[in-house]
């Protein structure tokens, strides 16, 4: 009951912030917004996608990408929430989430949940603005995407937080924009498929293959257009564990905080 | 008499660089405890180990007789904590900061709800109940954090340099307020490098370099240093070392 009590507390905090950080919202918004509107339609003629699973006919470019934009959305709120969990930690609200009579790993997983629901709000609202601009895919995709949406969403938050417990120096989101964020989004299955990527480095194409990022977003891709794709579920699933597992013990207070201060 | 907090040979070492060396002192409940040392004596260190963001490899922490180690939820249940840094949701209001950690400790709607009206009233916060915290004076968030680390009625309060940033009057004020609630019964520990937060009834922990300088009631601290005052008494035990 406790346990219970204390997760509802945690999701309910973590809307509130999310209702009065309104900037952060739209930001969180645009972005994807202008990757559909502009980028998309600027390379809709350079880059034609030949018919493959899950589209059954030829696709725009557009149709393409709107996936893998939902991935960004989580890719940057997963991020972003590490990052605040950095600021938190200095700024001390960690500290009481921490120090709650519960076990640790439980309440790290709870927090990640928490944000994992705000991130997929999120994803369906530009969902719906894709829709009316015209990405389509059938209505009961979009109720099976959401198991797509928290597994992918929980897999990149779990990285996130990982990195926030390991890397003292991710204060700045420039560093982390850098060296997370974009290499993992645009080595992945997000923007092109993973064809085109082997037509020009082989190399390329392997590592876009293991990024766990291309996984979640094929598992996304499958799940609105109606199928399940395994091995991506798998894949994202082993990954989520592997990092949510190393996070909790980069947490754990024999290791210390990686950013405790000295006094 | 019953004991809030109990260490016993604690030590902890930022690798090379011992923080804390063998520090072993108890909190009796009903007294403030004030924690007294320099920037840079360890208070701190040892506010992160008592409330366990990280743990020591020697040493024993038992909180209202519960081991910091074997029984962790129980040991934590049992402390409210003031941290140095602000850690209120600025944007959320007084009474939703208070209930979501009311929530954090397994406290009911109903239970958090009448704790909630108990401790604003305590605090002459009651007018603040729906206001925002960004709205609020530094003192009054303050006094906001120590009314949510009262919810649960801890047997331990721990408060690590509260004053920081306050004006004289609210400093003043919440002195006094803390030492109240050490009458009540709680288990105060209250860390400070500022000599004028000490009361007489007061027990004394001083600390310097990571080792407990002197420890005792205020006078008696005084009288063994063959010192007339506190200050001077500080003065010669943080020298000493130096």
């Amino acid at each position: 009951m406790h346990a219970l009590r204390a997760f509802w507390a945690i999701t309910w905090r973590e809307l509130l912030r999310f209702v009065h950080q309104r900037g952060r919202f739209v930001a969180a918004l645009v972005r994807p917004l202008v990757w559909l509107f502009i980028f998309a339609a600027g390379f809709r003629a350079t880059l034609g996608i030949a018919v493959t699973p899950p589209y059954q006919t030829y696709i725009l470019y557009e149709e393409y990408i709107t996936p893998g934009l939902t991935g960004m959305i989580l890719l940057f709120n997963g991020m972003q929430s590490s990052l605040s969990m950095v600021y938190d930690r200095e700024m001390g609200s960690m500290r009481v989430l921490l120090t709650a009579p519960l076990p640790r790993w439980y309440l790290l997983s709870c927090k990640l949940l928490a944000s994992t629901f705000v991130s997929a709000l999120q994803a369906y609202v530009f969902l719906a603005i894709a829709w009316a601009y015209g990405v389509q895919p059938p209505p009961l995709g979009y109720l099976k995407a959401l198991p797509a949406l928290i597994l992918g969403g929980l897999m990149l938050g779990a990285l996130g937080m990982l990195l926030s417990s390991f890397i003292r120096q991710l204060e700045n989101f420039a560093g982390v924009m850098n060296f997370v964020i974009f290499p993992m989004f645009f080595l992945s299955t997000a923007l092109y498929p993973l064809w085109r990527l082997q037509e020009s480095s082989p190399l390329l194409a392997t590592l876009a293959s293991y990024n766990p990022f291309s996984q979640a977003v094929e598992l996304i891709r499958f799940a609105l257009y109606g199928q399940i794709h395994l091995y991506a579920l798998l894949y994202t699933s082993v990954s989520m564990a592997a990092f949510l597992l190393l996070a909790v013990w980069g947490y754990h207070p024999a290791r210390g905080l990686t950013a405790a201060r000295r006094g | 008499m019953n004991l809030a907090l109990e260490v016993e040979n604690l030590s902890f070492a930022y690798g090379p660089k011992k923080a804390l060396d063998e520090v072993s002192f108890a909190v009796p409940q009903g007294v403030c405890t004030i924690l007294l040392g320099p920037n840079g004596a360890g208070k701190t260190t040892l506010f992160n180990l008592i409330t366990r963001l990280f743990d020591s490899p020697t040493g024993t922490i038992r909180i209202a007789g519960f081991d910091h180690l074997r029984r962790p939820n129980q040991a934590l249940a049992r402390m409210g904590v003031v941290f140095q840094q602000p850690t209120l949701d600025l944007d959320l209001t007084v009474e939703q900061n208070l209930r979501y950690f009311a929530a954090l400790h397994g406290l009911s709607r109903k239970q958090a709800g009448s704790r909630v009206g108990e401790e604003l009233e305590r605090f002459d916060l009651v007018p603040y109940r729906k206001s925002k915290v960004r709205a609020l004076s530094g003192g009054y968030r303050r006094r906001v954090e120590i009314a949510r680390a009262l919810l649960h009625r801890p047997k331990l309060l721990l408060l690590d340099e509260p004053t920081v940033g306050l004006d004289i009057p609210s400093r003043k004020a919440l002195v006094d307020h803390v030492h109240g609630l050490a009458s009540e019964g709680i288990g105060v520990l209250w860390a400070t490098h500022l000599l004028d937060e000490v009361e007489a009834g007061d027990q004394l922990i001083i600390l310097h370099r990571g080792r407990i300088r002197a420890i005792g009631c205020v006078t008696e601290v005084i009288e063994r240093l063959a010192v007339t005052s506190l200050s001077e008494a500080f003065q010669v035990l943080t020298k000493e070392a130096a």
